[in-house]
C-alpha cells in the first residue's frame, strides 16, 4: 500500500510552532517589501518574505526524513551530541572569513589607490568599510564563537545540546542577521554607530536569535553531568550575556516608520558618545577577547594535552577582566566633549586592565609546561601559542595608548588602525584558526588533517603578513600624529592636512601587502580544510567524538 | 581517561574553594556576572544624564533644518563619519587648525553623534562656511580635481540624484521622541522648510528663518530646478560649527 519507503512522521509541537510563526511572518513581509518606497528595504522585506518560506518548507521537510525526532539524548550511554549547527557554523566562518578579509585588502588598495573606488555608491569606502569590519568580527568571529561555544558547552557537560530546531534557529538566524546587515551597507542602510551600523529592525532580529543563544547555551548547562561549569563556559557565558546588554543599551532607536530603514537613536551627543564606546570597547572585550579565551580555555589545553596551567589565575582572571573591561570605554573618548572625569575613570581602568589580560595570556600560555616541544611539530599549536603572544602584545599596546598624553598623539591616526588588528589578526584570526584546525576533523570523524605542511605555510604567510601590516601602521600613525603637531622655527604649523595624507601612501601600499599575504594563507587553510574533509581518512566510526583527555582546570600547586 | 586528570578536590579549608558556588550554579554564575559588569557602565554613564556641568550653556544651538537633518543622512549613509572626525581637541595645533575647541553642547541634538574616530580626512567639526558651495560640489564629484594628492573617493552620483524626502516630518518627529525639540509647527511645516531652504527666493524663507536663526537658504550645488542629495549634504556641511559665536562664548562661564 504505501507508496514511500519511509514513513512519513507527526511533526512535533516545536516544529508546528516554528512552522505556524513563519508562515505567519510571510504575509508582514510582504506588505512591507510592496509599500516601502526604498529600494534597499524592500529587497531585506523580500529576503525576509523568502526565508519564512523557506524556514517553513525545512521544518516540513523534517517530517519525511528517517531517524528519531527528537533526537535520543544519549546512545549506548553516552551523549548524542548535535554536531549539525557546529558544522554549519564552521563552514559558515571560513565563508565570511575569505569575503572579510578580501574587503579588508580592497579597502586598503583604496586608500593607497583612490580610483579603485570607481565613483560608485556600492563600492566606496565609506560603504565597504563597515562591512568589512562587520564581516570579520560579527560574521568570522561570531560564526566561529558559535561554532565553538557549541561544541564546547557540549563536550565539557557531557551533554546533547538543549532544543531540537533551536540550535538551527541560532545558526541560520545569526547567519541571515549577517546577510541584512552587509547588503544593508552596500545599499546605503546603516545608522551610523561604528560597530553597530546594522538598522533597528536587523537589531531587532539579532535581539531574538542571541536570546535564544543565550537559552540554548544555558540549558545545556543546566544538563550538564558534570558537576562543575568548566572555565570556557564562564567565559562563554560573560561573553553572550555582556553582549546582550551592550546590544540593548546601543541600539535603543525610534524608527522612523515602520515603512523606512532607518531610525534615530534615542541618546544624543555626548551621551551618545559614551554608549557608543561603552558599546564599542566591550565588543572588543566580550566579543573578541573573553569569547575567545573561552576558545584558547578549551582548545589550547586540548592540543597540548596538558590541564589548564592555574585554576585560581583563571579564577582572578575572569572575574577582574569582566569588572574591569567594562570601565575602559571613555578612553576611546580622550580630549573630547566628554567630561574629564570619566576620561580619567576610562585611563585610570584601562591600565589597571593590563593585569587580568596577562593573567589570561600566563594562563594560556604556561598550559603548555612541560609540553613546549610541540611547538616544534604542531603547527597547530604553535599558532595558538603565537596567538597568546599577540594577545600579549595588543593587551600591553592598549593599556598604553589609553594613557592621556599618548593618545594624543595616537587617536584618530592609523595607530590605532594597527592596534586593533595586532589583535585581530594576531589574536582572534589565529585563535580562531587554531580552533578550527582542531575542530574540522574532529566533527567530520577525520584522523588528521590533509597537511600539516600547509598549516605551516599558512602560519608563516600570514604571520608575515601580520607584521607587514602593523609596522606600517605602526610608522604611519606615529608619523602622521607627529606632523600634525609639528610647527616651524617661526611658530606656525609645518605641514597642512593634505601633506600628512601623502605622506602617507608608501605604508598603506605595505599595509595592503600585509593584508594580501594574510588573506593568501587563509586561502590555503580552506584548500587544506577542504582536502580535510574530502579526502582524509576517516577515523573510526562514531568515536563519539571523543579524542583524549576533556580539558580540567588543574587546582592550584 | 587519562593520566593527567586532574579533578583532585581542592583542600576543603580554602577559599578558592568558596568559588565552587559559581562553578555548579549556572544562574548564580549568571547574577555574578550581571552584578560585576553593571558597575563600570552605571558610573560613567548615569551621571552624564543629571550632572549640570555636563553640556555647557550656549547661545545659538538649535535643531538642524529638515535640509540640514536630510544632508545629514547623507554623511551618515556614506559613512563619512569613518574619515572625518568633527570633534576638535583642545590641543594647540588643533585649534590651531580646525578653530576653537568642540563643545558637548554643538553635537546636542546629534543623532547619532559623529565625532568620529579616525582622520584620514580633516575634522569637519567647523568646516561650514570654510569653503564656497562651488567648492564643495566640485569637490564631492571629483576630489582630486581641487585637492590633487586626495584619497577621497568621488561622490558625483550626489549631484544627480533627487532627494528623497517624503519622510522629512517623520524623521522630525523620531528626533523629538528621542529629545530633540522641535516644535508641531516644525514638524507640520517640515515639508515647506526643506523646499524653501534650497530654493532661491522661495516665498516660505522668511519662516524658515523665524524657525530655524542662522539658516543658511540658498542653492548648493549650482542646479536651483532641483534638490539633490548634494544640496542637503551641502547645505549641513555649510551649518557644522557655525551655530555658536565663540566671540560671545564665555568658557569661564560654564565652570560650575
Amino acid at each position: 500500500m504505501s507508496a514511500t519507503e519511509y514513513s512519513i512522521r507527526r511533526a512535533t509541537t516545536g516544529e508546528i510552532a516554528g512552522m505556524l510563526i513563519a508562515a505567519a511572518a510571510v504575509m508582514p513581509f510582504l506588505m512591507v517589501a510592496a509599500l516601502t518606497d526604498h529600494s534597499g528595504y524592500a529587497f531585506h522585506a523580500t529576503l525576509a518574505t523568502l526565508a519564512s518560506f523557506a524556514s517553513v518548507f525545512l521544518i516540513g521537510n523534517r517530517c519525511f526524513r528517517p531517524g528519531q525526532v527528537p533526537a535520543p539524548q544519549e546512545i549506548n550511554g553516552k551523549p548524542n551530541y548535535n554536531m549539525g549547527p557546529v558544522k554549519f557554523a564552521t563552514v559558515a566562518s571560513m565563508f565570511w572569513g575569505i569575503a572579510g578579509f578580501t574587503v579588508g585588502l580592497i579597502i586598503a588598495l583604496q586608500l593607497a589607490f583612490p580610483a579603485l573606488n570607481l565613483d560608485l555608491p556600492w563600492t566606496s569606502f565609506g560603504r565597504l568599510r563597515p562591512l568589512h569590519t562587520s564581516a570579520v568580527v560579527f560574521a568570522f568571529g561570531g560564526n566561529v564563537l558559535i561554532a565553538t561555544s557549541f561544541y564546547v558547552v557540549q563536550r565539557t557537560s557531557r551533554a546533547r545540546l538543549a532544543g531540537d530546531l533551536s540550535p538551527w534557529f541560532v545558526v541560520l538566524g545569526y547567519n541571515f542577521f549577517i546577510v541584512i546587515a552587509g547588503t544593508g551597507y552596500l545599499l546605503g542602510i546603516t545608522q551610523g554607530k561604528e560597530y553597530a551600523e546594522p538598522e533597528w529592525y536587523a537589531d531587532l532580529w539579532l535581539t531574538i536569535v542571541w536570546v535564544t543563544y543565550l537559552l540554548v547555551f544555558l540549558m545545556t548547562l543546566a544538563k550538564r553531568k558534570e558537576p562543575h561549569i568548566y572555565v570556557a563556559n564562564w567565559f562563554y557565558l560573560a561573553f553572550i550575556l555582556t553582549i546582550a546588554v551592550l546590544h540593548l543599551g546601543n541600539n535603543l532607536a525610534i524608527p522612523v516608520s515602520v515603512l523606512s530603514p532607518k531610525s534615530y537613536i534615542v541618546w544624543s551627543g555626548v551621551q551618545d558618545a559614551m554608549f557608543q564606546w561603552w558599546y564599542g570597547h566591550n565588543a572588543v572585550g566580550f566579543f573578541l577577547t573573553a569569547g575567545f579565551l573561552a576558545i584558547m580555555y578549551y582548545f589550547v589545553p586540548k592540543r597540548a594535552n596538558r590541564p589548564v596551567y592555574s585554576y585560581r589565575l583563571s579564577i582572578i582572571h575572569f572575574w577582574a577582566l569582566i569588572f574591569l573591561y567594562i570601565w575602559a570605554g571613555p578612553h576611546h573618548l580622550h580630549y573630547t566633549a566628554l567630561p574629564d572625569w570619566a576620561q580619567t575613570l576610562g585611563m585610570t581602568f584601562s591600565i589597571m586592565l593590563w593585569m587580568p589580560s596577562w593573567g589570561g595570556m600566563i594562563n594560556g600560555l604556561m598550559t603548555l609546561s612541560g609540553a613546549w616541544d610541540k611547538l616544534r611539530t604542531d603547527p597547530v599549536l604553535r599558532m595558538m601559542v603565537v596567538s597568546l603572544a599577540f594577545y600579549g602584545m595588543s593587551t600591553f599596546e592598549g593599556p598604553l595608548m589609553s594613557i592621556k598624553a599618548v593618545n594624543s598623539l595616537s587617536h584618530y591616526t592609523d595607530w590605532t588602525i594597527g592596534h586593533v588588528h595586532s589583535g585581530a589578526l594576531g589574536w582572534v584570526a589565529y585563535i580562531s584558526f587554531g580552533a578550527i584546525y582542531c575542530l574540522v576533523p574532529w566533527l567530520w570523524n577525520r584522523k588528521e588533517l590533509y597537511s600539516l605542511r600547509l598549516v605551516s605555510w599558512h602560519f608563516w604567510i600570514s604571520t608575515l603578513g601580520i607584521v607587514f601590516y602593523i609596522s606600517a601602521m605602526w610608522v604611519s600613525g606615529i608619523l602622521q600624529g607627529l606632523m600634525w603637531r609639528a610647527y616651524t622655527s617661526l611658530g606656525f604649523l609645518e605641514y597642512s592636512f593634505i601633506e600628512t595624507v601623502d605622506a602617507m601612501h608608501p605604508f598603506y601600499v605595505i599595509r595592503a601587502l600585509g593584508g594580501a599575504l594574510f588573506l593568501i594563507g587563509a586561502l590555503i587553510m580552506v584548500f587544506n580544510l577542504w582536502m580535510t574533509v574530502k579526502s582524509g581518512t576517516v577515523d573510526v566510526p562514531q568515536a563519539d567524538y571523543d579524542h583524549g583527555l576533556v580539558p580540567q582546570l588543574a587546582p592550584a600547586q | 581517561m587519562s593520566s593527567i586528570d586532574a579533578r583532585a578536590p581542592l583542600p576543603r579549608q580554602s577559599r578558592w574553594s568558596k568559588h565552587k558556588i559559581f562553578e555548579t550554579n549556572s544562574i548564580i554564575l549568571i547574577i555574578g556576572v550581571l552584578l560585576v559588569i553593571s558597575i563600570g557602565g552605571l558610573v560613567e554613564i548615569a551621571p552624564l544624564f543629571y550632572l549640570k556641568n555636563t553640556i555647557e550653556k550656549v547661545e545659538g544651538m538649535r535643531p538642524y533644518t529638515p535640509l540640514e537633518l536630510a544632508g545629514r543622512g547623507i554623511y551618515v549613509r556614506e559613512g563619512c563619519y569613518l574619515c572625518h572626525s568633527q570633534m576638535i581637541r583642545p590641543l594647540r595645533d588643533e585649534i590651531e587648525r580646525y578653530g576653537h575647541y568642540s563643545l558637548a553642547a554643538e553635537s546636542m541634538y546629534d543623532k547619532p553623534f559623529q565625532w568620529g574616530s579616525k582622520r584620514t580626512g580633516p575634522d569637519l567639526a567647523r568646516v561650514g562656511g570654510k569653503y564656497s558651495d562651488e567648492w564643495h560640489s566640485g569637490h564631492l564629484a571629483d576630489p582630486r580635481s581641487l585637492v590633487p594628492q586626495s584619497i577621497m573617493p568621488g561622490y558625483p552620483f550626489l549631484a544627480r540624484t533627487e532627494l528623497a524626502y517624503d519622510d522629512i516630518a517623520a524623521e522630525l518627529r523620531a528626533n523629538r521622541v528621542g529629545g530633540v525639540p522641535y516644535t508641531d509647527e516644525m514638524i507640520a511645516q517640515a515639508m515647506t522648510d526643506l523646499k524653501a531652504q534650497a530654493t532661491p527666493d522661495h516665498p516660505g524663507q522668511s519662516a524658515l528663518e523665524a524657525r530655524y536663526p542662522k539658516v543658511q537658504a540658498r542653492d548648493f550645488d549650482g542646479n536651483p530646478g532641483r534638490i539633490s542629495e548634494a544640496d542637503a549634504l551641502i547645505a549641513y556641511l555649510q551649518v557644522l560649527g557655525t551655530l555658536v559665536d565663540f566671540k560671545l562664548y564665555n568658557d569661564k562661564a560654564n565652570i560650575r
